[in-house]
Protein backbone atom coordinates (compact mmCIF):
# COMPACT_ATOMS: atom_id res chain seq x y z
CA UNK A 1 0.00 0.00 0.00
CA UNK A 2 2.82 2.40 0.85
CA UNK A 3 3.48 3.00 -2.87
CA UNK A 4 0.17 4.88 -3.15
CA UNK A 5 0.54 6.99 -0.05
CA UNK A 6 1.29 10.72 0.07
CA UNK A 7 3.19 10.15 3.33
CA UNK A 8 4.16 6.48 3.86
CA UNK A 9 4.30 4.96 7.37
CA UNK A 10 8.06 5.45 7.81
CA UNK A 11 7.78 9.20 7.13
CA UNK A 12 4.66 9.50 9.27
CA UNK A 13 6.59 8.05 12.23
CA UNK A 14 9.39 10.56 11.57
CA UNK A 15 6.93 13.47 11.46
CA UNK A 16 5.62 12.41 14.87
CA UNK A 17 9.15 12.07 16.28
CA UNK A 18 9.80 15.62 15.09
CA UNK A 19 6.64 16.81 16.80
CA UNK A 20 4.73 17.68 13.64
CA UNK A 21 1.46 15.99 14.60
CA UNK A 22 -0.59 18.48 12.60
CA UNK A 23 0.94 17.33 9.28
CA UNK A 24 0.50 13.69 10.26
CA UNK A 25 -3.19 14.23 11.07
CA UNK A 26 -3.80 15.84 7.66
CA UNK A 27 -2.09 13.03 5.74
CA UNK A 28 -4.25 11.20 3.22
CA UNK A 29 -2.26 8.04 3.89
CA UNK A 30 -3.83 7.42 7.29
CA UNK A 31 -7.13 6.81 5.43
CA UNK A 32 -5.51 4.98 2.51
CA UNK A 33 -4.05 2.49 5.00
CA UNK A 34 -5.91 -0.84 4.83
CA UNK A 35 -4.80 -1.95 8.33
CA UNK A 36 -3.03 -5.00 6.89
CA UNK A 37 -0.60 -4.91 9.86
CA UNK A 38 2.41 -5.53 7.60
CA UNK A 39 4.30 -2.42 8.79
CA UNK A 40 3.89 -3.36 12.46
CA UNK A 41 4.89 -6.97 11.74
CA UNK A 42 8.06 -6.06 9.85
CA UNK A 43 9.35 -2.98 11.69
CA UNK A 44 12.88 -3.86 12.86
CA UNK A 45 12.49 -1.41 15.76
CA UNK A 46 9.16 -2.96 16.78
CA UNK A 47 7.24 0.26 16.31
CA UNK A 48 3.52 -0.59 16.15
CA UNK A 49 2.91 1.66 13.13
CA UNK A 50 -0.57 0.18 12.60
CA UNK A 51 -1.60 1.24 16.11
CA UNK A 52 -0.16 4.70 15.49
CA UNK A 53 -2.26 4.86 12.30
CA UNK A 54 -5.35 4.02 14.37
CA UNK A 55 -4.52 6.74 16.89
CA UNK A 56 -4.00 9.29 14.10
CA UNK A 57 -7.32 8.34 12.47
CA UNK A 58 -9.21 8.68 15.73
CA UNK A 59 -7.66 12.09 16.48
CA UNK A 60 -8.19 13.36 12.92
CA UNK A 61 -11.82 12.19 13.07
CA UNK A 62 -12.55 13.73 16.46
CA UNK A 63 -10.93 17.04 15.53
CA UNK A 64 -12.48 17.20 12.09
CA UNK A 65 -8.97 17.38 10.62
CA UNK A 66 -9.17 14.45 8.20
CA UNK A 67 -7.80 14.98 4.70
CA UNK A 68 -10.66 16.27 2.48
CA UNK A 69 -9.43 14.03 -0.34
CA UNK A 70 -10.16 10.93 1.76
CA UNK A 71 -13.60 11.99 2.97
CA UNK A 72 -15.32 8.95 1.47
CA UNK A 73 -13.37 6.55 3.64
CA UNK A 74 -14.09 8.59 6.77
CA UNK A 75 -17.78 8.65 5.89
CA UNK A 76 -17.79 4.90 5.32
CA UNK A 77 -16.27 4.17 8.73
CA UNK A 78 -18.76 6.52 10.33
CA UNK A 79 -21.74 5.00 8.50
CA UNK A 80 -20.56 1.56 9.62
CA UNK A 81 -20.36 2.52 13.30
CA UNK A 82 -23.66 4.42 13.20
CA UNK A 83 -25.22 1.25 11.80
CA UNK A 84 -23.81 -0.94 14.58
CA UNK A 85 -24.89 1.56 17.22
CA UNK A 86 -28.47 1.30 15.92
CA UNK A 87 -28.71 -2.43 15.16
CA UNK A 88 -26.02 -4.18 17.20
CA UNK A 89 -25.16 -6.11 14.03
CA UNK A 90 -24.33 -4.82 10.57
CA UNK A 91 -27.21 -4.30 8.18
CA UNK A 92 -25.45 -4.26 4.80
CA UNK A 93 -28.23 -2.71 2.75
CA UNK A 94 -28.79 0.05 5.27
CA UNK A 95 -25.02 0.68 5.41
CA UNK A 96 -24.70 0.98 1.64
CA UNK A 97 -27.72 3.27 1.50
CA UNK A 98 -26.46 5.51 4.31
CA UNK A 99 -22.91 5.64 2.95
CA UNK A 100 -23.96 6.42 -0.64
CA UNK A 101 -26.41 9.02 0.64
CA UNK A 102 -23.75 10.75 2.76
CA UNK A 103 -21.28 10.80 -0.14
CA UNK A 104 -23.91 12.10 -2.55
CA UNK A 105 -24.80 14.98 -0.22
CA UNK A 106 -21.13 15.99 -0.26
CA UNK A 107 -20.08 15.55 -3.87
CA UNK A 108 -23.30 15.05 -5.89
CA UNK A 109 -21.65 12.30 -7.94
CA UNK A 110 -24.34 10.27 -9.68
CA UNK A 111 -21.91 7.65 -11.09
CA UNK A 112 -20.70 6.89 -7.55
CA UNK A 113 -24.27 6.75 -6.26
CA UNK A 114 -25.21 4.05 -8.76
CA UNK A 115 -21.85 2.34 -9.24
CA UNK A 116 -22.70 -0.91 -7.43
CA UNK A 117 -26.42 -0.98 -8.24
CA UNK A 118 -25.89 -3.80 -10.75
CA UNK A 119 -24.59 -6.04 -7.99
CA UNK A 120 -27.89 -6.19 -6.12
CA UNK A 121 -29.74 -8.56 -8.49
CA UNK A 122 -26.63 -10.74 -8.82
CA UNK A 123 -26.39 -11.03 -5.02
CA UNK A 124 -30.13 -11.63 -4.81
CA UNK A 125 -29.86 -14.49 -7.28
CA UNK A 126 -27.25 -16.11 -5.02
CA UNK A 127 -29.40 -15.63 -1.91
CA UNK A 128 -26.76 -13.31 -0.47
CA UNK A 129 -28.96 -10.25 -0.04
CA UNK A 130 -30.83 -9.78 3.24
CA UNK A 131 -33.36 -7.05 2.79
CA UNK A 132 -34.32 -6.81 6.45
CA UNK A 133 -30.97 -7.67 8.03
CA UNK A 134 -30.44 -8.91 11.57
CA UNK A 135 -30.55 -7.01 14.81
CA UNK A 136 -29.19 -7.85 18.23
CA UNK A 137 -31.99 -8.23 20.82
CA UNK A 138 -30.39 -6.07 23.50
CA UNK A 139 -29.77 -2.94 21.46
CA UNK A 140 -30.05 -0.80 24.56
CA UNK A 141 -26.75 -2.09 25.88
CA UNK A 142 -25.11 -1.48 22.50
CA UNK A 143 -26.22 2.14 22.52
CA UNK A 144 -24.95 2.55 26.10
CA UNK A 145 -21.55 1.04 25.17
CA UNK A 146 -21.24 3.58 22.32
CA UNK A 147 -22.20 6.44 24.66
CA UNK A 148 -19.69 5.35 27.32
CA UNK A 149 -16.97 5.10 24.67
CA UNK A 150 -17.66 8.73 23.81
CA UNK A 151 -18.63 7.95 20.22
CA UNK A 152 -20.85 10.71 19.03
CA UNK A 153 -20.53 10.30 15.28
CA UNK A 154 -18.81 13.72 15.15
CA UNK A 155 -17.66 15.46 11.94
CA UNK B 1 -16.17 -31.57 19.67
CA UNK B 2 -18.41 -28.77 20.94
CA UNK B 3 -17.49 -25.18 20.20
CA UNK B 4 -18.99 -21.80 20.87
CA UNK B 5 -19.59 -20.02 17.59
CA UNK B 6 -19.26 -16.32 16.86
CA UNK B 7 -20.41 -15.91 13.24
CA UNK B 8 -19.90 -12.16 12.99
CA UNK B 9 -21.89 -9.92 10.66
CA UNK B 10 -20.42 -11.07 7.34
CA UNK B 11 -21.41 -14.72 7.79
CA UNK B 12 -24.98 -13.66 8.56
CA UNK B 13 -24.93 -11.22 5.65
CA UNK B 14 -23.63 -11.54 2.11
CA UNK B 15 -21.04 -14.18 3.12
CA UNK B 16 -23.75 -16.61 4.23
CA UNK B 17 -22.24 -19.13 1.81
CA UNK B 18 -19.24 -19.32 4.19
CA UNK B 19 -21.53 -20.17 7.12
CA UNK B 20 -23.38 -22.78 5.04
CA UNK B 21 -20.06 -24.33 4.03
CA UNK B 22 -18.50 -24.54 7.47
CA UNK B 23 -21.69 -25.80 9.10
CA UNK B 24 -22.02 -28.59 6.51
CA UNK B 25 -18.35 -29.48 6.66
CA UNK B 26 -17.89 -29.37 10.45
CA UNK B 27 -21.19 -31.19 10.93
CA UNK B 28 -19.82 -34.08 8.84
CA UNK B 29 -16.78 -34.14 11.16
CA UNK B 30 -18.89 -34.24 14.35
CA UNK B 31 -18.00 -30.71 15.39
CA UNK B 32 -21.08 -29.03 16.84
CA UNK B 33 -21.37 -25.27 16.92
CA UNK B 34 -23.38 -23.38 19.54
CA UNK B 35 -23.95 -19.82 18.39
CA UNK B 36 -23.28 -17.19 21.07
CA UNK B 37 -26.70 -15.92 22.08
CA UNK B 38 -27.28 -12.25 21.27
CA UNK B 39 -23.73 -11.61 19.98
CA UNK B 40 -22.98 -8.13 18.63
CA UNK B 41 -20.63 -6.82 15.92
CA UNK B 42 -16.91 -6.73 16.79
CA UNK B 43 -16.64 -3.20 15.39
CA UNK B 44 -14.17 -4.27 12.71
CA UNK B 45 -11.90 -1.72 11.00
CA UNK B 46 -14.34 1.11 11.64
CA UNK B 47 -14.12 0.78 15.43
CA UNK B 48 -10.34 0.50 15.62
CA UNK B 49 -10.03 3.42 13.20
CA UNK B 50 -12.38 5.83 14.93
CA UNK B 51 -12.69 4.85 18.58
CA UNK B 52 -10.14 2.78 20.49
CA UNK B 53 -12.46 2.13 23.46
CA UNK B 54 -15.16 0.70 21.21
CA UNK B 55 -12.61 -1.54 19.52
CA UNK B 56 -12.02 -3.22 22.88
CA UNK B 57 -15.53 -2.99 24.35
CA UNK B 58 -17.48 -4.50 21.42
CA UNK B 59 -15.38 -7.70 21.24
CA UNK B 60 -15.23 -7.79 25.06
CA UNK B 61 -19.03 -7.93 25.32
CA UNK B 62 -18.94 -11.03 23.08
CA UNK B 63 -16.16 -12.66 25.10
CA UNK B 64 -18.18 -12.07 28.26
CA UNK B 65 -21.36 -13.51 26.71
CA UNK B 66 -19.48 -16.59 25.48
CA UNK B 67 -17.97 -17.15 28.90
CA UNK B 68 -21.33 -16.68 30.61
CA UNK B 69 -22.84 -19.22 28.20
CA UNK B 70 -20.22 -21.76 29.26
CA UNK B 71 -17.88 -21.86 26.27
CA UNK B 72 -14.20 -22.61 26.86
CA UNK B 73 -13.44 -22.43 23.13
CA UNK B 74 -15.09 -20.38 20.44
CA UNK B 75 -14.78 -20.45 16.65
CA UNK B 76 -14.61 -17.03 14.98
CA UNK B 77 -14.35 -17.90 11.26
CA UNK B 78 -13.84 -14.29 10.18
CA UNK B 79 -10.20 -13.26 10.81
CA UNK B 80 -11.25 -9.64 11.38
CA UNK B 81 -13.51 -10.77 14.23
CA UNK B 82 -11.01 -13.25 15.64
CA UNK B 83 -8.18 -10.72 15.60
CA UNK B 84 -10.37 -8.12 17.33
CA UNK B 85 -11.49 -10.67 19.95
CA UNK B 86 -7.90 -11.74 20.59
CA UNK B 87 -6.66 -8.15 20.76
CA UNK B 88 -9.32 -7.19 23.30
CA UNK B 89 -8.61 -10.30 25.40
CA UNK B 90 -4.88 -9.54 25.30
CA UNK B 91 -5.32 -5.88 26.27
CA UNK B 92 -7.46 -6.84 29.28
CA UNK B 93 -5.30 -9.78 30.36
CA UNK B 94 -2.39 -7.49 31.11
CA UNK B 95 -4.38 -4.62 32.58
CA UNK B 96 -6.82 -5.39 35.40
CA UNK B 97 -7.93 -1.79 35.65
CA UNK B 98 -8.94 -1.85 32.00
CA UNK B 99 -10.76 -5.16 32.49
CA UNK B 100 -12.80 -3.74 35.35
CA UNK B 101 -13.59 -0.60 33.37
CA UNK B 102 -14.63 -2.54 30.27
CA UNK B 103 -16.73 -4.99 32.32
CA UNK B 104 -18.69 -2.06 33.66
CA UNK B 105 -18.94 -0.50 30.24
CA UNK B 106 -20.35 -3.64 28.58
CA UNK B 107 -22.52 -4.61 31.58
CA UNK B 108 -21.04 -8.09 31.75
CA UNK B 109 -18.11 -9.52 33.67
CA UNK B 110 -15.17 -10.04 31.30
CA UNK B 111 -13.03 -13.04 32.33
CA UNK B 112 -9.98 -14.60 30.80
CA UNK B 113 -11.82 -17.00 28.48
CA UNK B 114 -12.87 -18.32 26.09
CA UNK B 115 -10.06 -19.35 23.77
CA UNK B 116 -10.72 -17.92 20.29
CA UNK B 117 -10.05 -20.21 17.31
CA UNK B 118 -9.89 -19.52 13.58
CA UNK B 119 -11.21 -22.08 11.09
CA UNK B 120 -7.78 -23.55 10.31
CA UNK B 121 -7.24 -24.25 14.01
CA UNK B 122 -10.53 -26.14 14.19
CA UNK B 123 -9.37 -28.47 11.40
CA UNK B 124 -6.04 -28.88 13.21
CA UNK B 125 -8.07 -29.73 16.31
CA UNK B 126 -9.97 -32.39 14.36
CA UNK B 127 -6.57 -33.71 13.25
CA UNK B 128 -5.00 -34.36 9.85
CA UNK B 129 -5.17 -38.14 10.37
CA UNK B 130 -8.90 -38.04 11.00
CA UNK B 131 -9.38 -35.77 7.98
CA UNK B 132 -7.34 -38.10 5.78
CA UNK B 133 -9.35 -41.10 6.95
CA UNK B 134 -12.63 -39.28 6.19
CA UNK B 135 -11.73 -38.45 2.56
CA UNK B 136 -14.19 -39.99 0.09
CA UNK B 137 -13.25 -37.97 -2.98
CA UNK B 138 -9.49 -37.26 -3.12
CA UNK B 139 -8.94 -33.82 -4.69
CA UNK B 140 -6.19 -34.96 -7.05
CA UNK B 141 -6.99 -32.44 -9.81
CA UNK B 142 -6.95 -29.47 -7.47
CA UNK B 143 -3.90 -27.18 -7.46
CA UNK B 144 -4.87 -24.53 -4.95
CA UNK B 145 -3.00 -21.39 -4.01
CA UNK B 146 -3.59 -21.16 -0.25
CA UNK B 147 -4.22 -17.52 0.52
CA UNK B 148 -4.01 -16.33 4.14
CA UNK B 149 -4.30 -12.59 3.67
CA UNK B 150 -3.59 -10.34 6.63
CA UNK B 151 -5.30 -11.06 9.88
CA UNK B 152 -5.02 -14.84 10.15
CA UNK B 153 -1.30 -14.36 10.74
CA UNK B 154 -0.86 -10.67 11.57
CA UNK B 155 -0.02 -9.09 13.86
CA UNK B 156 1.84 -12.13 15.25
CA UNK B 157 1.98 -10.56 18.72
CA UNK B 158 -1.82 -10.74 18.82
CA UNK B 159 -2.89 -13.76 16.78
CA UNK B 160 0.14 -15.96 17.48
CA UNK B 161 -0.73 -18.37 14.66
CA UNK B 162 1.50 -20.09 12.08
CA UNK B 163 4.37 -18.11 10.48
CA UNK B 164 3.56 -14.47 9.75
CA UNK B 165 5.54 -14.43 6.47
CA UNK B 166 5.50 -18.05 5.25
CA UNK B 167 2.47 -19.81 6.72
CA UNK B 168 1.91 -23.47 5.74
CA UNK B 169 -1.02 -24.66 7.88
CA UNK B 170 -3.60 -24.56 5.07
CA UNK B 171 -1.22 -26.34 2.67
CA UNK B 172 -0.90 -29.19 5.18
CA UNK B 173 -4.69 -29.55 5.30
CA UNK B 174 -5.33 -29.43 1.55
CA UNK B 175 -2.41 -31.84 0.92
CA UNK B 176 -3.98 -34.30 3.37
CA UNK B 177 -7.08 -34.22 1.14
CA UNK B 178 -5.08 -35.20 -1.95
CA UNK B 179 -4.78 -31.71 -3.49
CA UNK B 180 -1.45 -30.31 -4.71
CA UNK B 181 -0.98 -26.82 -3.25
CA UNK B 182 1.25 -24.55 -5.36
CA UNK B 183 4.20 -22.54 -4.11
CA UNK B 184 3.54 -18.86 -4.71
CA UNK B 185 4.51 -15.41 -3.50
CA UNK B 186 1.33 -13.62 -2.39
CA UNK B 187 0.08 -15.80 0.48
CA UNK B 188 -0.01 -12.96 2.99
CA UNK B 189 -0.44 -9.88 0.79
CA UNK B 190 -3.54 -7.78 1.46
CA UNK B 191 -6.60 -8.04 -0.85
CA UNK B 192 -7.79 -4.53 0.01
CA UNK B 193 -10.04 -5.76 2.79
CA UNK B 194 -12.85 -3.41 3.82
CA UNK B 195 -12.08 -0.84 1.11
CA UNK B 196 -14.48 -2.64 -1.28
CA UNK B 197 -17.03 0.17 -1.05
CA UNK B 198 -15.04 3.30 -0.32
CA UNK B 199 -11.88 2.74 -2.38
CA UNK B 200 -12.78 0.14 -4.97
CA UNK B 201 -9.72 0.81 -7.14
CA UNK B 202 -7.45 -0.20 -4.25
CA UNK B 203 -9.22 -3.55 -4.07
CA UNK B 204 -9.08 -4.10 -7.84
CA UNK B 205 -5.35 -3.47 -7.89
CA UNK B 206 -4.35 -5.45 -4.78
CA UNK B 207 -6.66 -8.39 -5.45
CA UNK B 208 -5.66 -8.38 -9.11
CA UNK B 209 -2.02 -8.91 -8.16
CA UNK B 210 -2.97 -11.84 -5.94
CA UNK B 211 -4.97 -13.56 -8.69
CA UNK B 212 -2.20 -12.90 -11.25
CA UNK B 213 0.48 -14.36 -9.00
CA UNK B 214 -1.60 -17.45 -8.21
CA UNK B 215 -2.25 -18.02 -11.93
CA UNK B 216 1.43 -17.51 -12.80
CA UNK B 217 2.38 -20.24 -10.35
CA UNK B 218 0.00 -22.75 -11.89
CA UNK B 219 -2.88 -22.60 -9.41
CA UNK B 220 -6.32 -23.64 -10.67
CA UNK B 221 -8.14 -22.19 -7.66
CA UNK B 222 -7.54 -20.24 -4.44
CA UNK B 223 -8.38 -21.31 -0.91
CA UNK B 224 -9.29 -18.68 1.69
CA UNK B 225 -10.49 -18.64 5.30
CA UNK B 226 -11.85 -15.09 5.36
CA UNK B 227 -15.17 -13.63 4.17
CA UNK B 228 -13.64 -10.32 3.02
CA UNK B 229 -10.92 -12.07 0.99
CA UNK B 230 -13.67 -14.13 -0.64
CA UNK B 231 -15.76 -11.08 -1.54
CA UNK B 232 -12.79 -9.29 -3.07
CA UNK B 233 -11.42 -12.26 -5.01
CA UNK B 234 -14.71 -13.93 -6.02
CA UNK B 235 -17.44 -11.30 -6.25
CA UNK B 236 -15.04 -8.67 -7.58
CA UNK B 237 -13.17 -11.01 -9.93
CA UNK B 238 -15.19 -9.88 -12.95
CA UNK B 239 -14.45 -6.23 -12.17
CA UNK B 240 -10.76 -7.07 -11.61
CA UNK B 241 -10.57 -8.82 -14.99
CA UNK B 242 -12.14 -5.78 -16.62
CA UNK B 243 -9.77 -3.44 -14.76
CA UNK B 244 -6.66 -5.41 -15.81
CA UNK B 245 -7.93 -6.43 -19.24
CA UNK B 246 -7.25 -10.09 -18.57
CA UNK B 247 -9.16 -13.26 -17.73
CA UNK B 248 -8.54 -15.41 -14.63
CA UNK B 249 -11.63 -17.57 -14.15
CA UNK B 250 -10.19 -18.80 -10.84
CA UNK B 251 -12.74 -20.27 -8.42
CA UNK B 252 -12.25 -19.11 -4.83
CA UNK B 253 -13.03 -21.72 -2.20
CA UNK B 254 -13.38 -21.37 1.54
CA UNK B 255 -11.20 -23.89 3.33
CA UNK B 256 -14.37 -25.63 4.51
CA UNK B 257 -15.50 -25.99 0.85
CA UNK B 258 -12.31 -27.86 0.04
CA UNK B 259 -12.55 -30.14 3.08
CA UNK B 260 -16.27 -30.64 2.42
CA UNK B 261 -15.68 -31.61 -1.24
CA UNK B 262 -13.13 -34.21 -0.15
CA UNK B 263 -15.65 -35.56 2.36
CA UNK B 264 -18.08 -36.04 -0.52
CA UNK B 265 -20.42 -33.10 0.14
CA UNK B 266 -22.09 -31.54 -2.89
CA UNK B 267 -21.95 -27.99 -4.21
CA UNK B 268 -25.51 -27.56 -2.99
CA UNK B 269 -24.57 -28.76 0.50
CA UNK B 270 -21.61 -26.39 0.70
CA UNK B 271 -23.04 -23.40 -1.15
CA UNK B 272 -20.23 -23.29 -3.71
CA UNK B 273 -22.98 -23.07 -6.35
CA UNK B 274 -23.65 -19.59 -4.97
CA UNK B 275 -20.15 -18.27 -5.71
CA UNK B 276 -19.64 -15.83 -8.58
CA UNK B 277 -16.83 -17.81 -10.23
CA UNK B 278 -17.90 -21.44 -10.53
CA UNK B 279 -15.35 -24.24 -10.59
CA UNK B 280 -15.30 -27.57 -12.40
CA UNK B 281 -15.76 -29.32 -9.05
CA UNK B 282 -19.32 -28.13 -8.86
Amino acid sequence: MAAHMDIPPSRLMRLLQLGDGASALRAGSIWQCVSCQTCATRCPKKVDCAAVMDALRQLAFERGAASPGERRTVLFQRAFLDNIRRNGRLNEIELIGAFKGMVFLRDRSLPFLFRDAGLAPRLQKRRKLHLLGEKARDRGVVARIFARAGYGGAQ
Amino acid sequence: MNLGYYPGCALHGSSNDYEQSLRACLGALDVTLAEIDDWICCGATSAHSLNHKLAIALPARNLALAHRQGHAEMLAPCPMCSMQLLRAAQAMASDHGLRAEISEMVEAEVNSGPRVLNLIQVFQHVGLDKLKAAVRTPLKDLKPACYYGCLLVRPPTVVDFDDAEQPTSMEAIVAALGAKPVEWSYKTECCGAGMTMSKTETVLELSGRILANAAAHGANCLVVACPMCHVNLDMKQGAIEEFLGTKFGLPIYYLSDIVGMALGLSAGDLGTDRHFVLGGQN
